[in-house]
């Protein structure tokens, strides 16, 4: 599944480089500690995270992560997005909790991995 | 630093303190590793080390250099820093334990993984530190498939 059919069904709503929501997304990683993302996600996966300062694009860029998605509808710091749109990094954002929007999404990526 | 021969040598600064250009030597690293055609999963493994021992800089030092050194057999990463230094490193090296600020903690940060992530992916790990002066980690991957 795309990263935009998965913004469609997530109702999820996009922050940054929304020209980069073509690719397919291989799984999600939930996690707010970034030793732990940087150690066990893997690429293309779709990071769901309540972290909102700058070094999320490092390490989703680093990981080559398919986007990440911001829960409890945080919005990020303006260097956050700023540096997103430079990385081309997707930044989504939904009003779900952590653990419902990785519910959403397990149940939508599960059958169809 | 292990660099051996006519290797392929690249020096990097980072600057201490500053978390806003945390993980750009991580990624340049990567990239030149990815252009040189090393092999994904050793690649994976050095960029876990290289973000982890950036940030450590950038949580711990005012400034560091970083060498990577390409040689036949062998990826070395030296990440030399001048900043507070290590106490005790047994002590670091244990999952778990950190002396990250609160600051730090809520980022993110300080969850004591750090070196335990870089000594799991490293085929070679030292340390060496100076409480007060600084802290140079030696990373080595092989690339014979060792690990």
């Amino acid at each position: 599944m795309t990263l935009k059919q998965i913004v469609e069904k997530l109702n999820l709503v996009i922050l940054s480089a929304d020209k980069n929501l073509e690719d397919k997304v291989s799984f999600g990683y939930s996690s707010d500690l970034l030793s732990d993302v940087i150690a066990n996600s893997k690429e293309k996966e779709l990071w769901i995270t309540l972290q909102i300062h700058l070094n999320i694009v490092a390490v989703a860029k680093l990981k080559e992560l398919s986007g990440i998605i911001l829960v409890n509808n945080r919005k990020p710091d303006e260097e956050t997005l700023k540096k997103a749109e430079e990385e081309n990094i997707p930044i989504l954002s939904t009003q779900d909790s952590a653990f419902v929007i990785s519910g959403k999404l397990y149940a939508l990526l599960d059958t169809k991995k | 630093m292990i660099c051996q021969g006519n290797g392929f040598i690249k020096k990097f600064n980072v600057q201490g303190r500053n978390f806003s250009h945390a993980g750009i030597v991580s990624t340049k690293i990567k990239e030149i590793l990815e252009e040189i055609g090393i092999a994904p999963a050793i690649i994976r493994r050095a960029a876990i080390a290289s973000y982890e021992a950036e940030m450590n800089i950038v949580m711990y030092a005012d400034h560091a250099e970083v060498i990577l050194c390409l040689s036949l057999s062998a990826i070395n990463i030296t990440f030399k820093d001048k900043g507070q230094g290590i106490n005790n490193i047994e002590l670091a090296m244990q999952e778990g334990y950190s002396t990250a600020t609160d600051e730090m903690r809520e980022m993110g940060f300080g969850a004591g993984l750090g070196l335990p992530n870089i000594k799991r992916n490293a085929d070679k790990l030292d340390i060496s530190s100076s409480p007060g002066k600084g802290t140079t980690l030696d990373v080595t991957f092989y690339l014979n498939g060792k690990k």
